[in-house]
């Protein structure tokens, strides 16, 4: 992250706008070109103070979370989804678990329900595409050399897709079960989706993921008889993870499961509206 | 991976608390890591290094503190203390373990040259 307002250094890119910004500290200045039918790109280079010598010793207490600046930023995001009585998931797994076909087909179920999508890729803008194909508004982040979108990428790419009131927000989070885990983006929750062809110890191989999402979708279920997996041992893994994780098994391709996947969701949101008349 | 992120985070930290302090050097950065914050140690500590370069806290030595996993047990019902996420319950054995502490990442404090 930058030093300055948080943005994530080297060459990541939210698709859709360009301007600069220049921050106005005397030892520090960076841009983020926001390009037009391009790409904002996050921080270049960071121009730091020189050190002279020194003087006597003392301590300066800071008791300061490393992730505070990215916390920060997710709880904007949160406030701002919580005005428009959004629910925002995001969606984490490896690459390659299905995250954009089971989005594709979750968009086609909800049919016109107001909703929007944020892309997070390293590189390409081949999943937004796809989800534009549907006809939902969708935006692409891309990472760069980063692995995992953070708060302020989120942000960014919410001012730019025009939230309305009551809709979902689908943020599909680039492809890792590490990193993802420790940045809030200021999402509900969430959801992490794991295919049966990755192997029943995958929540044990990356804890963290699992442990941190609400829901696991246990995705391909249609291509289960075809790899001799256990079902029952990728759940009674994801529970020794996370004792209170949901587990749902679902084939985007043959439709299978989707039904009780829409309810979570449509529930979800109804849950969101009605914790902000409470609130 | 991330360890980067975070040695920027930190030295958006530093460079704010130098500024505020009027301090221009640091010797030493203290960081308290929780067992399951997910932060390989050797890896912060070159993210460190490079990120830190032409900050005030180049060349500043990373001290890193262990803080304790903890976990509540979903068989005895007890916050335990665990040493690795697939630990089994250390009082009860029981394998239905969720994490209730130690994923902290803070700064605790800066040596001042």
């Amino acid at each position: 992250m930058c030093t300055v307002c948080g943005c994530s250094g080297d060459g990541a890119t939210v698709e859709g706008h360009r301007h600069d910004h220049h921050h106005g500290d005397s030892d520090h200045h960076h841009s983020h070109h926001h390009g037009h039918g391009g790409d904002i790109h996050f921080g270049h280079g960071l121009a730091g103070a020189e050190v002279p010598g020194m003087t006597q010793q003392r301590l300066i207490e800071i008791e300061t979370d490393i992730m505070a600046k990215n916390d920060r930023y997710a709880e904007a995001n949160r406030a701002a989804l919580t005005a428009l009585e959004a629910f925002a998931v995001n969606l984490v797994s490896s690459p390659g678990s299905g995250k954009t076909t089971l989005l594709c087909k979750t968009i086609e179920a909800l049919g016109d329900r107001p909703l929007a999508v944020i892309e997070g890729d390293q590189q390409t803008s081949n999943d937004a595409e796809r989800i534009r194909a549907t006809g939902v508004s969708a935006i692409q982040v891309n990472t760069g050399k980063g692995c995992h979108l953070d708060g302020h990428m989120v942000g960014h790419a919410m001012e730019h897709l025009d939230l309305p009131r009551g809709a979902m927000l689908f943020i599909e989070n680039v492809g890792n079960l590490v990193c993802p885990a420790g940045f809030d983006l200021g999402e509900d929750c969430k959801v992490a989706i794991l295919s049966v062809t990755e192997g029943e110890d995958k929540p044990l191989k990356y804890p963290d993921m699992f442990a941190a999402a609400k829901l696991a979708i246990l995705s391909k279920t249609d291509l289960a008889p075809h790899c001799a997996v256990d079902l029952d041992l990728y759940e009674a893994n994801l529970r020794r993870i996370n004792p209170h994780i949901e587990i749902m098994r679902v084939s985007a391709l043959t439709g299978e499961g989707m039904d009780r996947w829409i309810a979570w969701l449509e529930t979800a949101l109804k849950k969101k509206a009605v914790t902000k008349l409470a609130g | 991976m991330h360890e980067m992120s975070l040695c920027e985070g930190m030295r958006s930290i530093i460079e704010d608390q130098a500024r505020a302090h009027e301090v221009r050097a640091i010797r030493a950065v203290r960081v308290e890591i929780g067992k399951f914050a997910g932060v390989e140690k050797s890896a912060l500590n070159f993210a460190f290094d490079v990120v830190m370069k032409g900050s005030v806290a180049e060349g500043a030595e990373l001290v890193m503190i262990d803080l304790p996993g903890r976990a509540m047990c979903y068989d005895c019902m007890r916050e335990v203390e665990i040493e690795d996420r697939l630990s089994p319950c250390p009082d009860c054995g029981g394998g239905k373990l969720m994490p209730s502490g130690g994923d902290e990442m803070r700064i605790k404090d800066l040596e001042v040259a």
